[in-house]
């Protein structure tokens, strides 16, 4: 089991929080690897909000490559992350050459295009980079977007943090999703690790979703180039929640009625029921199965925590107006927001979506039964 | 045989028959129960003339014979009265005197089932013992990691499946909110009582079946279905609120739809959906049988047919010109009917041409589903060449439509119905579990329900198996009172409902491990393995030794 913890917070805060509120839950997960994603992003990056970002791992031959493919599309380096690391990583630490964190100019030309035009060829660029890595095992790229960094690792998730001196560098955020733990249901990749990301939408996910291959088969043929990958079986929230805002243009408070529909009486006295029942049978291969607790963040900046049909994995919400973090256990919300009131912690049962928006007021229930606003 | 008798090319002898029959004379009672009750008559009233040698001791007489009479059982050899196997006689016998016991080597009879020139038919399934693909097939991704795992008898499990065209999300979503037609999509129980006509059947085992079926619906909560198969449906059903359980089969005879389309006016309710059938399982190629033996006053009525004359149905639908042609005519034609509030869609046999069918439907958009039936069918009557030797196995035909429809990105838009064999070896749950993991939206079974609803005897080496004959020793498939009586609607009913709510625990038992409740795991290929590495490699699932 792996253990999963989140920030959002009006003031950025360093990655460290949420690794070290990982480790004090670290009797829940195996300390097998770690997986960072970071938005809203302070310090350098902070006046650079629309300047594309990578983030990877690269070996010096793969770092050259890249420079020629990004030169070529006509990308120009405007920031980089330099990380100092020791010469001998730490044990269960592979030795990289590089960790990738660098900002870019857009080329001159792509100055008049459309943000959707911009997120589509963002896209492209990443999938191109990541089929060039994976054919020659030099380059490992987790995502290329303003003002988001993702940074994965195999090891123990404190330690990799001090190792690559996150808390002392200049990376800051308001958002910090970290995970801690490698996936283990399939091979160990970098790119199973949580968590996910595709066009702006990145969750990570405690449990296992044992619908997997019809989701995936589903998937592939939506006609969508960033569904692809599958290393993992919760690499599919994210795409879901993805196609579910963007190809029908759904809100959030439809994602639990895609992955963990409503059944029986419950659907039929919804207010919304003949959508809903539409719904359920027209994305029924969406439908997720088995113990998840997903915890994503969306492009405007909210954070989201979503419990399966039984409600079988822990997630807990707490915090004060300004800052709230979302973790597996109540010891990694001590950890990181010792001083809030405790009674008003939430435990997002099997029919909630819990969201902090992006203006970090409150916590707002959503529940399945309630009432939806209907798209147009 | 007597002195003076004759030795004909199809005379046999007890031996060579398939079934002998054991009878104990110590114990018998010569009430003459199994004479009565057999329904071939290969029992009779037996009188034998016994010698006894009477010689005294010690040479003191002359050596006498005493002939005596005992009464008893004669097995008769004519082919037309060899035994069945199903054992009757051992059911009804007071004392245990008597039962059928199968050859110890091939029979001769088989040589000799086509007196006048006409090839062997019968009823049942096509001939194969033993396990098949489907129940070689196990289920291997135990899910460790659901922690706390799924628990079969306490959790919640969402055990339905959508029968209908399911539109690709987006324009579900805009034509609801436009307020514009939709095809009709029924939420019904994953495994369907397969076609079985009023006819084949007898009137007590349709009212068993029917009754079970409503039970089910009203008070189970378990939206069961069942099909009529091509023999119309009784004038009250078709008028009642029960009609939306009932999915509506035409076929190539057209059995019958006389009677509904002049009740369509009158229907309380719209049926669950419209079955045309192109195929059986049994005998591709084929069409329906009901041999003249079964098409009695009752039948006749209800199929809109004279009394006393076998109804074969054409092989294919003989209006049209081609399965494209006839297809799309029939499922518009029958959408039509309806006001395009009832899902059409086609039943055809397993081929290695199944996937013709099914990317013709892939273009029409009304259709609303293909059912696929295959080589381990039943049937109440057919040629047995065509039974043993035409068709395709299900579990390849099911997967490859699966699969291309999973390449096209319609897998959920057009479900697949998968039958034939399901169960053949008592494995229904198992069985039914894998064809959906390999794709099939649901399954159709019939023969499996007359076993366990109503204790049909045939097998598929050669017990039985008279369905076409109308002298059904259970009352099941025939169309005599005398027979017929003997099964209680009640009691079938009830077996119904016994064999749905086990079949229920035994799904949840196999996809509770494999972490599956909320929905049904069409399509979940990952958690199939068997222990053949072409059949692993054909199915794409997992090779497991």
């Amino acid at each position: 089991m792996c253990r999963l913890f989140a920030i959002t917070s009006e003031d950025p805060v360093s990655p460290m929080v949420a690794l070290e509120a990982l480790d004090v839950m670290r009797e829940g997960h195996d300390g097998s690897g770690v997986g960072l994603f970071l938005r809203d992003l302070g310090g350098p990056f902070e006046s650079m909000k629309d300047a594309p970002i990578l983030s990877g791992i690269f070996t010096e031959a793969g770092l050259r490559r890249l420079d020629v493919k990004m030169m070529e599309k006509g990308f120009i380096t405007k920031y980089k992350i330099s990380f100092k690391l020791d010469k001998t990583p730490p044990s269960g630490v592979p030795k990289r050459d590089v960790y990738l964190i660098r900002a870019y100019e857009y080329p001159d030309d792509w100055e008049e295009w459309s943000w959707e035009r911009k997120q589509t060829e963002l896209t492209t660029i990443r999938l191109e980079l990541r089929a060039m890595g994976e054919e020659k095992k030099d380059m490992i790229v987790f995502s290329f977007w303003p003002d988001v960094i993702m940074i994965k690792e195999i090891g123990d998730p404190l330690t990799v943090g001090r190792y690559l001196k996150l808390g002392a560098n200049d990376i800051q955020a308001r958002i910090v999703m970290a995970q801690g733990r490698q996936n283990t249901n399939y091979a160990i990749n970098l790119y199973a690790c949580h968590p996910f990301f595709v066009q702006g939408f990145s969750t990570m996910t405690n449990g296992e979703n044992t619908a997997f291959i019809p989701i995936r088969e589903f998937l592939q043929k939506r006609g969508f180039e960033g569904y692809m990958g599958f290393n993992s079986d919760s690499e599919v929230f994210t795409h879901i929640l993805h196609y579910m805002q963007k190809e029908l243009g759904l809100g959030m408070e439809f994602y639990k009625h895609i992955i963990t529909p409503l059944a029986g009486d419950a659907l039929a006295s919804h207010a919304n029921a003949d959508l809903l029942t539409l719904l359920k049978q027209s994305c029924r291969r969406l439908i997720i199965d088995g113990p998840n607790c997903v915890i994503g963040s969306l492009p405007d900046h909210s954070l989201f925590m979503v419990q399966d049909r039984k409600k079988l994995r822990p997630g807990v919400i707490g915090g004060r107006p300004g800052i709230f973090a979302y973790s597996s256990e109540i010891c990694g919300l001590d950890a990181a927001i010792p001083d809030r009131d405790k009674s008003k912690d939430f435990q997002p049962m099997y029919l909630d979506t819990a969201i902090v928006g992006p203006d970090r007021q409150e916590v707002q229930i959503c529940r399945q039964t309630e009432r939806l606003h209907l798209p147009h | 045989m007597s002195a003076d008798g004759k030795i004909t090319p199809s005379s046999l002898s007890i031996k060579d028959l398939h079934w002998q029959i054991d009878w104990n004379k110590d114990t018998c009672t010569l009430c003459g129960q199994c004479t009565a009750v057999c329904p071939v008559k290969a029992i009779e009233l037996g009188v034998f003339r016994k010698r006894h040698v009477e010689t005294p001791m010690g040479l003191s007489g002359k050596v006498t014979n005493r002939f005596s009479i005992f009464y008893g059982i004669r097995q008769k050899s004519e082919p037309k009265h060899a035994c069945i196997g199903c054992a009757m006689c051992s059911q009804v016998c007071p004392n245990d005197a008597i039962i059928p016991r199968r050859s110890d080597e091939a029979d001769k009879q088989r040589y000799h089932m086509d007196q006048g020139g006409q090839p062997m038919k019968r009823g049942g399934r096509r001939k194969a013992e033993g396990p098949g693909i489907l129940d070689r097939i196990k289920f291997t991704r135990i899910s460790m990691l659901t922690d706390p795992a799924l628990d079969a008898g306490r959790h919640e499990f969402e055990i339905k499946t959508l029968l209908g065209r399911v539109l690709p999300p987006k324009e579900q979503i805009q034509r609801h909110l436009k307020g514009e037609w939709a095809p009709p999509v029924r939420e019904i129980y994953p495994l369907v009582i397969g076609g079985m006509s009023f006819g084949a059947l007898s009137p007590t085992m349709w009212e068993g079946l029917q009754m079970g079926v409503t039970y089910l619906n009203e008070e189970m909560g378990m939206p069961v279905r069942i099909c009529t198969g091509e023999g119309g449906c009784p004038p009250r059903l078709l008028r009642s609120e029960f009609l939306k359980y009932t999915i509506l089969q035409v076929a190539s005879g057209y059995f019958g739809w006389d009677e509904i389309i002049h009740a369509i006016p009158e229907m309380k309710v719209d049926p669950c959906a419209i079955e045309i059938k192109y195929g059986q399982g049994a005998k591709p190629g084929d069409g329906g049988l009901l041999m003249w033996h079964k098409v009695n006053k009752l039948i006749a009525a209800i199929r809109g047919v004279p009394t006393g004359v076998s109804l074969p149905s054409p092989p294919t639908h003989q209006t049209q010109y081609s399965i494209e042609e006839s297809v799309a005519k029939m499922i518009q034609s029958m959408s039509m009917a309806w006001g395009f509030r009832v899902p059409v869609y086609p039943k055809i046999s397993a081929s290695s041409t199944s996937l013709a069918v099914l990317n013709n439907l892939t273009r029409n958009p009304y259709a609303a589903c293909l059912a696929i039936d295959g080589e381990d069918g039943g049937t109440g009557a057919a040629y047995n060449v065509s039974m043993n030797h035409m068709g395709h196995p299900i579990a390849s035909s099911l997967r490859d439509c699966y699969k291309t429809l999973v390449e096209i990105g319609m897998e959920n838009e057009l479900p697949l119905a998968a039958g034939g064999g399901i169960g053949k070896n008592g494995n229904l749950a198992a069985n039914a579990a894998s064809l959906i993991m390999l794709g099939a939206s649901m399954v159709q079974t019939g023969k499996y329900v007359m076993q366990a609803a109503a204790g049909c005897v045939g097998s598929e080496s050669d017990r039985c198996n008279v369905c076409n004959l109308g002298i059904c020793p259970k009352g099941i498939t025939s169309q005599d009172p005398r027979l017929y009586r003997r099964l209680d609607p009640e009691h079938v009913a009830q077996r119904v409902v016994d064999m749905y709510v086990s079949f229920d625990t035994e799904l949840k038992k196999i996809i509770a491990p494999l972490g599956r409740s909320t929905s049904l795991p069409i399509g979940m290929s990952d958690a199939l393995g068997i222990d053949d590495r072409d059949a692993a490699e054909r199915l794409d699932i997992k090779y497991m030794v």
